[in-house]
């Protein structure tokens, strides 16, 4: 895996032991470009979606800039998805393992994690939620059309403007939802992925308790040698 | 509307009761559009362009009268010109003067997202207020009627005002005042209704037009625009009114259950994760060659 490589000069950190990277800098650019765009679409969709948050478009410089710049910001998000997907897909694919491990994945949540198989790079949870903003933003995109030239629909079509403005809030809710698991458990609950996402390495310990699997993967050329 | 506040309540020195006192007025404003005597003349069409500060756009030919074939977001007021075939065979030429309806429950408001850029005065006027508007095209999706159109330059959305600016000065809207035959009336609800089901009534009674009624649809809560039509039944027929608008319910849903159901999951969503750390906390790294290597190396 060219994204994913050992570390050369191992460091000492405050865990000790060497360190691993885990995530290249193209991969952590793409996703904080994506999160940039997610959350500004997160920000002035939710202006939109409900009087009680139309307080947020005044974040981004009021509701018709937010109206404006909202379905640009989709589409560059969309781009960047699909960057992602490009990057990642590979990585993402459902494998045995993830059936296994979504089957034990009660201990997971209860963090007794050593009742789980050991998975690769990415976990089930993980992939499930790539998947979900994947097609999550495939939805939105095609909703979001109808939505942003609403007055090109025929008045004879306007069942399309319905079936858009439900498509588009379901999926919307549906990526907000794994949006706040994703947050929760990138910085509260699995302490150093966090930092794994901006600085690009976690440490072995680290990688042997949550992706045994990779980790033995990676440095298994290194062992050897 | 202000004169409203001016009626009499109490007066000085005066035997008996106040004349107007306790008396219940109806301040709701109505047009009524009677299509059994419209000409199809498009009066009306220029003297709302002209009081609303429009000039002509480019016209549409269809072979027919028809201006263009809908309002637009600087032509509020069109009418709608359809050859219509009796049951005789023979053919009458459906006109109706189309433009906002001024719903007792307007989709548009309903729909709209953006605080204050649709209003309903007292008087039952729906107006849009360009200043808060976002141009997001919900209201489009609110209406029954096909009212609401955009102004790509301005990014705003545009339809008539009912004359409100003409009206709060207690003047009648611009297209009622330049209709030459007097199929244009302008008045309260109530006078208006009372208007439109005599003349109903004449049109059944006196001309065997055994069908002619009175559209003001209940599915809106009825509307500050009404018709009086030669087959009440067949509302499509002129240029397309619809026989029972009501707002969307894909519409109702959204802004009503839907809303509190998403408000709800998204609040739910981040009070399941807080109570998660509370309960479990974070994951704690351990390195399981180190944990064998001292409970005795079996892997």
């Amino acid at each position: 895996m060219s994204v994913s490589q050992v570390v050369s000069s191992p460091r000492t950190t405050g865990e000790g032991g060497e360190r691993i990277c885990r995530y290249s800098l193209v991969e952590r650019v793409h996703h904080w470009v994506g999160a940039f765009f997610y959350a500004y679409c997160l920000v002035t969709g939710l202006a939109f979606w409900s009087p009680y948050m139309f307080w947020l478009a005044t974040l981004v410089g009021g509701g018709p800039t937010a109206r404006f710049w909202h379905p640009w910001m989709g589409l560059a998000f969309t781009a960047s998805m699909f960057w992602m997907y490009q990057m990642w897909r590979r990585d993402m694919l459902i494998t045995d393992v993830d059936r296994r491990w979504s089957k034990a994945m009660k201990y997971y949540i209860e963090n007794e994690d050593e009742h789980l198989p050991p998975v690769d790079r990415f976990n089930y949870g993980q992939k499930l939620f790539f998947w979900l903003m994947f097609y999550g933003i495939i939805l939105l995109l095609i909703s979001g059309v109808g939505l942003w030239f609403v007055e090109s629909i025929p008045f004879s079509l306007r069942w399309l403007c319905y079936l858009a403005v439900t498509v588009h809030v379901s999926a919307a809710l549906a990526t907000i939802g794994g949006f706040i698991i994703h947050v929760y458990m990138g910085t509260a609950m699995v302490r150093g992925g966090f930092t794994s996402i901006i600085r690009g390495e976690v440490s072995t310990a680290w990688a042997k308790t949550h992706h045994r699997l990779w980790y033995e993967r990676v440095t298994r050329g290194r062992k050897s040698a | 509307m202000s004169q409203a506040t001016l009626s009499i309540r109490r007066i000085s020195g005066h035997a008996g009761a106040a004349p107007g006192e306790d008396v219940e007025r109806d301040y709701q404003v109505c047009k009524l559009i009677d299509t059994t005597t419209c000409i199809g003349c498009k009066a009306c069409e220029v003297a709302c362009l002209e009081w609303n500060g429009y000039s002509f756009t480019d016209t549409v030919f269809d072979n027919s009268y028809q201006t263009m074939p809908q309002t637009a977001w600087n032509y509020w007021n069109l009418i709608k010109f359809n050859e219509h075939e009796r049951e005789d065979g023979s053919i009458t030429l459906l006109m109706r003067k189309d433009q906002c309806m001024h719903c007792a429950d307007p989709g548009c408001l309903a729909a709209c997202p953006a605080d204050a850029a649709i209003v309903q005065y007292t008087n039952g006027i729906v107006d849009f207020q360009q200043q808060n508007c976002i141009g997001c095209g919900y209201c489009v999706s609110g209406c029954p009627f096909d009212i609401p159109k955009f102004n790509p330059t301005t990014k705003k959305m545009f339809k008539c005002t009912l004359c409100v600016d003409r009206v709060s000065e207690g003047l009648e809207p611009a297209c009622i005042k330049s209709c030459p035959t007097g199929c244009l009336h302008f008045g309260s609800k109530d006078d208006m209704k009372d208007l439109a089901e005599t003349r109903a009534k004449q049109l059944r009674e006196n001309f065997g037009i055994e069908k002619a009624g009175v559209y003001d649809p209940a599915g809106v809560g009825g509307t500050g625009v009404i018709y009086v039509l030669h087959d009440v039944n067949n509302p499509e027929a002129y240029g397309g009114l619809p026989k029972d608008p009501h707002i969307p319910w894909v519409v109702r849903f959204w802004k009503g259950p839907a809303k509190w159901i998403g408000n709800l999951a998204m609040f739910g969503g981040i009070l399941g994760v807080t109570l998660h750390y509370l309960r479990f906390g974070p994951k704690t790294v351990h390195d399981p060659d180190e944990q064998n290597k001292q409970n005795g190396g079996h892997a």
